[in-house]
């Protein structure tokens, strides 16, 4: 067992840009979940609109490398109205199985071989992320303190999306200390209440769907650039399941919750498929129990474990408040 | 995706399209790259055609026949764009290619990855989809669907009295499905038994997991006041957990059963039907009869039904509230398990089948009315019918849209579903 790889590779993780993109797409949920109470389970088809219209818009269609970014941040503003109009007035629980459909009807259409030509099928674009690298500071090589290092590119990558996230919190921050913030958390407790006041709800809800859904599509537009390519299935609904563990680990309804349980999350993750793969490997653990290509599924089981432990036993997670969380029926 | 392309046999062949692709995608362990494929004709693999391999616009790389089981691979020098043609003039005589367009496909080979390169060949080649007219395929479509409505319909019921007896959301109920298949390919596979006893013992498991989980799970959560969208996130972690115990235990390769697979088709009309799959169906009619005349006429269904209305009024009237949810529970995961053996016989055993069809299950308990076992019904019929028939317009790929947009739909005109008392949604 090499404990220095082990740990380099999970602290790696914790910082890198996994962390960042699910970091973005955890901060969104924050907003749509935590403050405002909705459901929103399709926030992997805001990452995929996200990413997709960045995509399309350089690959396919040639265009400006900006201008693709506001075609993916428009886009999933659309997404959000497109969305928001027929299921805002639902229930929780049918907002959730929209959502989630919206999602799949997303990832299926681009993934369909009819479209090839625009979204590239099931191999999706490649070859979108040329003007960003230009402008990257960081010469050739390695960059880091110690084991942890980063290449030129996936540095240039984390520094824009620590930026992000850091200018997401602050925006959030700020915004729930305002009148409009107070109105979200107020639609969280109690519509009715607040529709009393004189207070359009459903028009505070989609403000607060269009918000989540584009600081998810931020982090589509991370998982793009540090892969160089957009495929349809990495935006399967697992993609959200991982960012509400993420929400509820650090904290729904705080501020730095997502960014908390995000790197929590990603070191845990990778540190226990790290042992595991070492332990198989130096032979701790013998194949006739668990081989390398198991390791995969014992991610998703944890993940699993660890939502549903953390809703049962601590659905404030680390931060937050247990009475701040939109867990009843209402 | 498999099923259809059983079903579809008759037209078109080796219609594998997502299987096909993702196995392109996944076999990055293999070696060097390649482009592979293998060629079906109404699943009958077609063996010695000629598959050439070009640079794009460059140097021929490489040519192939096929096998006998109709397999071809030829090794690439690297990641790049190929193209690939398949030699028309080696097919066998009244074999063709459904589109005669597409005998030179252009395609991508990713470095380190073999890709998989899907021709579609079929008896009769391009004449086979040409001569028949949409609506000549109108009556197989419409047949497929109530097909695959009734296992919709299987899965939704339980899903649907659940829901109607505790409120809770079942994001988990995939898995029942999953399990019913897995379990009968233990049966099958691994013991040995014939899969109907192995189908009966795999009822059995389903319903005893359903009845487990509701004793030692769900009731609990239900007696220490967990609220009802934490029941539903909790119900979310138990399918990623399910799921993926599945898949580390079944692993993810899909898998046929031993019986029953292989089997010739029947002509009845206008419809081309296999067997096994109206022996199916027969089952998935009476099963769901007896649920619905259960519902209608049993004392335990008249109780059943009232907990669904209201539990507190159930409960104060005499009757055990937690034992007809135990039942409901128990019966639910039975059925489920049932329409999941079903589903495999029909495509085959896979780790995610259950949550394939999971939001399709939703899309026809919602299009009902959730909380009605018949709306539950009524939907699922609708929602298979419209996959089916939605073919005629849209791509086969995307044939899932159609189900999941009547579902946004629906809620959007009617948010209680076709057979749900109106009450407030929103």
């Amino acid at each position: 067992m090499n404990w220095d790889t082990i740990f380099s590779v999970s602290i790696e993780a914790a910082i890198g840009t996994n962390a960042v993109i699910y970091t973005l797409a955890a901060i969104g949920i924050n907003v749509q979940f935590g403050y405002t109470g909705l459901l929103n389970f399709g926030q992997a088809a805001f990452m995929a609109v996200g990413a997709y219209g960045l995509a399309v818009g350089v690959a396919t269609w040639g265009l400006n490398f900006w201008l693709s970014i506001c075609i993916g941040i428009a886009s999933a503003v659309a997404l959000a109205i497109i969305l928001g109009i027929p299921t805002l007035r639902l229930r929780a629980d049918y907002l959730a199985i929209v959502t989630i459909a919206a999602a799949e009807i997303f990832r299926i259409t681009v993934r369909t071989s009819n479209y090839r030509d625009v979204t590239g099928g099931t191999d999706g674009l490649q070859q979108f992320s040329g003007a960003f690298f230009d402008i990257n500071p960081y010469g050739k090589g390695q960059y880091g303190v110690g084991p942890v290092s980063f290449d030129d590119r996936t540095m240039w990558v984390l520094t824009v999306g620590w930026i992000l996230v850091a200018l997401c919190c602050l925006v959030v921050y700020l915004l729930m200390r305002s009148p409009w913030g107070r109105v979200l958390k107020a639609i969280r407790e109690d519509e009715d209440a607040v529709r009393s006041l004189g207070k359009n709800v459903f028009a505070y809800k989609m403000q607060s769907l269009i918000m989540g859904g584009v600081i998810g599509c931020l982090g589509g537009f991370i998982f793009a650039l540090s892969t160089g390519s957009v495929t349809p299935d990495s935006y399967a609904p697992e993609v959200t399941f991982f960012a509400y563990t993420i929400v509820i680990l650090g904290g729904a309804a705080r501020v730095l919750g997502p960014v908390v349980g995000a790197v929590i999350f990603w070191l845990f993750i990778q540190f226990s498929d790290q042992i595991l793969r070492q332990a198989i490997s130096a032979g701790y653990i013998p194949n006739s129990v668990m081989d390398t290509t198991q390791v995969g599924a014992v991610r998703f089981i944890l993940v699993g474990l660890g939502l549903m432990a953390l809703i049962i036993f601590r659905p404030q997670g680390i931060f937050g408040d247990k009475r701040e969380i939109a867990l009843d029926a209402r | 995706m498999r099923k259809a392309a059983i079903a579809l046999t008759a037209f078109l062949g080796g219609l594998l399209i997502v299987l096909g692709l993702s196995a392109g995608s996944a076999s990055a362990q293999e070696g060097g790259e390649a482009v592979r494929g293998t060629l079906v004709s109404a699943g009958q693999p077609v063996a010695n055609v000629k598959i050439d391999v070009k640079a794009e616009g460059g140097a021929p790389v490489g040519s192939t026949v096929s096998d006998a089981k109709g397999k071809w691979r030829v090794d690439v020098p690297g990641g790049g764009r190929y193209e690939v043609s398949l030699d028309a003039g080696t097919l066998p005589a009244g074999v063709g290619l459904v589109n005669p367009d597409q005998q030179t496909l252009h395609i991508q080979v990713f470095s380190g990855n073999v890709r998989t390169v899907l021709f579609r060949i079929a008896p009769g080649g391009a004449s086979s989809e040409k001569t028949q007219s949409k609506w000549d395929r109108v009556p197989q479509l419409a047949f497929d669907g109530i097909n695959f409505g009734l296992i919709i319909a299987m899965a939704a019921m339980g899903l649907s009295l659940i829901y109607g007896t505790t409120g809770l959301t079942n994001f988990a109920h995939g898995e029942l499905v999953t399990l019913g298949a897995i379990a009968a390919y233990y049966f099958n596979v691994t013991v040995g038994l014939n899969l109907i006893p192995a189908a009966i013992l795999a009822t059995v498991v389903a319903g005893a997991f359903g009845y487990l989980q509701d004793r030692f799970f769900w009731g609990w959560l239900r007696r220490r006041g967990t609220g009802l969208i934490a029941m539903m996130i909790v119900s979310i972690g138990l399918a990623l957990v399910l799921r993926h115990l599945y898949l580390y235990f079944f692993r993810g390769s899909p898998r046929q059963f031993a019986d029953y697979t292989i089997q010739k088709g029947l002509n009845l009309g206008p419809v081309d039907v296999t067997p096994a799959t109206l022996v199916g169906m027969a089952i998935e009619i009476v099963i769901l009869t007896a649920v619905g005349l259960a519902l209608l006429k049993t004392r335990l269904g008249k109780a059943t039904r009232a907990v669904a209305d209201n539990p507190s009024l159930a409960a104060s009237s005499g009757i055990d509230v937690e034992r007809v949810i135990r039942i409901v529970w128990t019966v639910g995961a039975a059925i489920a398990g049932v329409a999941g053996i079903l589903l495999a016989m029909q495509q085959s055993v896979n780790y995610q089948m259950g949550f394939q069809i999971l939001l399709l299950v939703f899309a026809g308990v919602i299009l009902g009315g959730l909380g009605t076992a018949f709306g539950a019904l009524v939907g699922s019929l609708i929602v298979g019918l419209m996959i089916q028939l939605s073919t005629l317009f849209i791509p086969e790929e995307m044939k899932n849209v159609g189900a999941l947009l009547v579902l946004i739909i629906v809620l959007l005109i009617r948010p209680q579903g076709i057979l749900g008392r109106a009450e407030r949604v929103g």
